[in-house]
């Protein structure tokens, strides 16, 4: 965490005119949404995509036996209002089923260090590859990059085996039985190796078009590599790295199978969307809480993208345009 | 631990001999210590305090909270806890679990596919001596074969369901002076009688159950076959030692066709494709439809969903009271049982496994557990009295005395068909109007080879 609270207070105007790709970019996209027509456009898919969200938050706030007999239309020729499913979903609970609302603690626990420890790693690694000169530099790279062709659901059973049973070669011991599972600790791994490939592979884009003026110069003034990443690289990159940090955030947060398959099933440390996945009951019947929780949430996801907005645009073309 | 093990063997068969041994139990120096007053019952499984054991299961809320609380007494006696695990994504994750190498102590099988499955893992351990003695001492073999792969008893019975039923409104029915049918026929003509003479629908269904939906066809069908194939056919089909197209089963389809397919007894025939399992019943309860044939859990959620009353078939003025009579076959004389039930097998040997395994195939704690509502089992021990719902037990009446019992026939199918084909086929019957031999045609050519 402290490395994006570092940085986070540093201006950002040079990033915005440093890269010539990118105000290129953003000059274009000012033509296309200036015009009239394309906002209308722009407004009336906003609104279609808007609608089903809007029928769910809706259902959310109707009667369990209302969502069951009519449609969420009906709501403005018939107007019932509750409060009923969101606090079943938040507060109502048992010991096998704990309330939705102490679930958060544990979704907290996986998503920050899941989203710190890949930005943190993949930050230096992408500077090193784009940066250091040294040799099997692009093999490595794109060895790395090609990695993210292989499924994440390939990878789930051997790492479980080897966080429950250690690896052996034959006889030979290489890794003991770690003895972490049932921890949060398979869970950072797991996601942190996940979000490897392409975080990398979106920084060293991104570093990589930092111009070389700007690192001699550096060097001349004497700062040796580190100095330069630290007060260099890092400033010029917080949009790039803001915006593959949101992505990770809601990524883990959304995250289902990750959680569930090495969370080992415990309740105690499984995040918010696997009791999620288990609010609608044994046979599927009480869906109307599911239009509460996915309410629920959401909240933090929604948190995270306006506080890092400004950064999202900008940091979306990062990588994506080589200059 | 080789000692306790030996006497439950014994306890398990009679009360009588139970209650003698854990009086001796008691007394003799070298048992487990203490018992704490009350815990007499617990005798057998003491010696494993301050252990847990996980028990992974679809089961969640609200059920879960039901079978903790009948695990309470026997926590507080015996040391033992007892983490109930639901997880919706059971049959995905644990497949995950065991081959990771983090597998549960104990896990609830829905169906005895996947028990098979994780029974050739090698990883699912075969039930303990003293298991096996309680399973044939508290259930009909039946229902130890089906805990049983390739001659080895691996998971011992838990819960059950009886599908062989239609539900209906004693009050409409009364209102109306219909009869409950007890042949095949006699459905039929109260059909005709209905959609000819009344307002109101003969029958509702609904196929629609996420990526299950058409389940509720497949249902329809193996009843079907069990009443008028017999159960040599019914098992034929379901091991496929006759083709799925065979005559037997095509006369079946040709059968559930008089009535599904029928826009004079359903109305809108595709409908009941996109109409939900948990809805497709709620016309008994309002009184726009007259029969549904469903299995016995939909009971509690139409209470649940649409504010019915479970009565007995005697009481015909509650108003949304609804009951169930049995589905008819040929004659009123034949009447075997299509159920379903879970399995609970073990991945652990640790003697607390072992003993939680043991408790649950007791006639105390199938007692106790159905005592709190919903919930049945096979367990030839289990009290009818002890049932409150009357639909339930009439269930375990129908269970204890059906001449045959069959589990349901898609879950004893290869995957690709009794949740595959078998589903989706039985969905475009009634969705597109799919032809019946088209239908069998394309469930045999899906057929693992």
């Amino acid at each position: 965490m402290t490395a994006i609270e570092e940085i986070a207070p540093v201006n950002l105007t040079p990033a915005r005119t440093k890269s010539k790709g990118m105000r290129l970019t953003s000059r274009k996209q000012n033509n296309i949404f200036g015009s009239p027509i394309a906002s209308f456009f722009a407004i009336v898919i906003a609104l279609v995509w808007t609608i089903p969200t809007f029928g769910l938050f809706i259902s959310s706030i109707r009667t369990p036996a209302d969502i069951n007999n009519t449609g969420w239309w009906t709501f403005f020729t018939n107007p019932s209002f509750t409060l009923e499913n969101y606090n079943t979903v938040l507060f109502e609970g048992s010991s096998v089923t704990p309330p939705l609302s102490l679930y958060f603690l544990n979704s907290f626990a996986i998503t920050i260090p899941a989203t710190v420890f890949p930005v943190v790693i993949a930050t230096f690694a992408a500077y090193a590859l784009a940066w250091f000169d040294f040799k099997g530099r692009d093999l490595l790279f794109y060895t790395i990059f090609a990695m993210q062709v292989i499924p994440l659901q390939l990878a789930l059973i051997p790492l479980l085996q080897l966080f429950a049973n250690g690896l052996k070669i034959g006889d030979a011991t290489l890794l003991p039985p770690l003895g972490i599972t049932g921890t949060y600790i398979p869970i950072w791994i797991a996601h942190t190796m996940f979000a490897m490939p392409i975080a990398i592979f979106l920084l060293h884009n991104f570093l990589s078009q930092i111009p070389r003026e700007l690192m001699e110069a550096a060097r001349v003034d004497g700062a040796d590599a580190f100095k330069t990443f630290r007060m260099v690289v890092l400033p010029l990159s917080i949009p790039a790295i803001a915006s593959f940090a949101i992505f990770q955030f809601l990524w883990v947060w959304n995250d289902l199978l990750v959680g569930l398959t090495f969370g080992g099933g415990k309740r105690e440390i499984a995040p918010l969307m696997v009791r999620l996945a288990e609010l609608t009951g044994t046979r599927g019947g009480d869906w109307e809480l599911l239009t509460a929780g996915a309410f629920v949430s959401i909240i933090v996801p929604v948190a995270v993208f306006f506080a890092l907005q400004r950064y999202f645009v900008r940091g979306l073309l990062a990588g994506s345009v080589k200059g | 631990m080789r000692a306790i093990k030996r006497r439950s063997i014994v306890l398990a068969t009679t009360s009588a001999t139970a209650f003698a041994l854990i009086l001796t139990g008691c007394s003799a120096p070298s048992g487990s210590g203490d018992i704490p007053a009350g815990c007499e019952a617990y005798a057998d499984y003491q010696g494993n305090s301050g252990t847990e054991v996980e028990i992974y299961t679809t089961v969640v809320s609200p059920e879960a909270e039901l079978f903790q609380e009948s695990f309470t007494e026997f926590e507080d006696c015996t040391g033992i806890t007892i983490n109930w695990n639901g997880s919706k994504e059971f049959e995905a994750q644990l497949p995950v679990r065991v081959e990771g190498g983090t597998a549960p102590d104990l896990a609830v099988f829905p169906q005895p596919g996947l028990l098979a499955a994780m029974a050739a893992t090698g990883k699912l351990l075969p039930a303990s001596d003293a298991v096996a003695a309680s399973v044939e001492a508290n259930y009909s073999p039946d229902w130890k074969n089906y805990g049983t792969v390739d001659g080895t008893f691996y998971a011992s019975p838990l819960g059950a369901n009886v599908k062989s039923f239609v539900w209906y409104s004693p009050k409409t029915f009364k209102d109306n002076g219909w009869d409950i049918p007890t042949t095949w026929d006699e459905l039929l003509a109260l059909s005709d009688k209905i959609a000819t003479t009344s307002d109101v629908q003969p029958w509702c269904a609904g196929f629609e159950s996420g990526d299950a939906t058409g389940w509720v066809g497949t249902d329809w069908m193996e009843d079907i076959v069990l009443r008028f194939g017999g159960a040599e056919v019914y098992d034929k089909w379901v091991s496929h030692e006759i083709p799925f197209n065979d005559p037997a089963i095509v006369e079946a389809i040709g059968k559930a066709g008089q009535i599904l397919k029928n826009p004079e007894y359903v109305g809108d025939v595709p409908s009941i494709a996109t109409t939900s399992f948990q809805t497709g019943g709620a016309g008994i309860v309002d009184g726009s439809c007259a029969m549904h044939r469903q299995a016995s859990f939909i009971g509690g959620i139409l209470v649940a969903d649409q504010g019915a009353t479970i009565v007995t078939p005697d009481d015909t003025t509650t108003e949304g009271g609804i009951t169930t009579f049995y589905f008819p076959g040929a004659t009123a004389d034949d009447k075997p049982a299509l159920g379903g039930g879970e399995f609970i097998g073990a991945f652990a040997d640790r003697p607390e496994v072992q003993a939680v395994q043991l408790y649950l195939t007791t006639p105390e704690w199938n007692n106790k557990k159905a005592a709190l509502g919903g919930w049945f089992s096979a367990n030839l021990g289990l009290d009818t009295a002890n049932v409150a719902d009357p639909v339930n037990a009439n269930a375990v009446e129908i269970l204890k005395n059906a001449t045959t019992f069959r589990f349901d026939g898609s879950d004893l199918m290869p995957a690709a068909v009794g949740a595959g084909s078998f589903w989706k086929e039985m969905t475009a019957w009634v969705a597109e109007d799919k032809s019946d031999k088209a239908v069998l045609d394309a469930i045999e050519a899906s057929w693992p080879k």
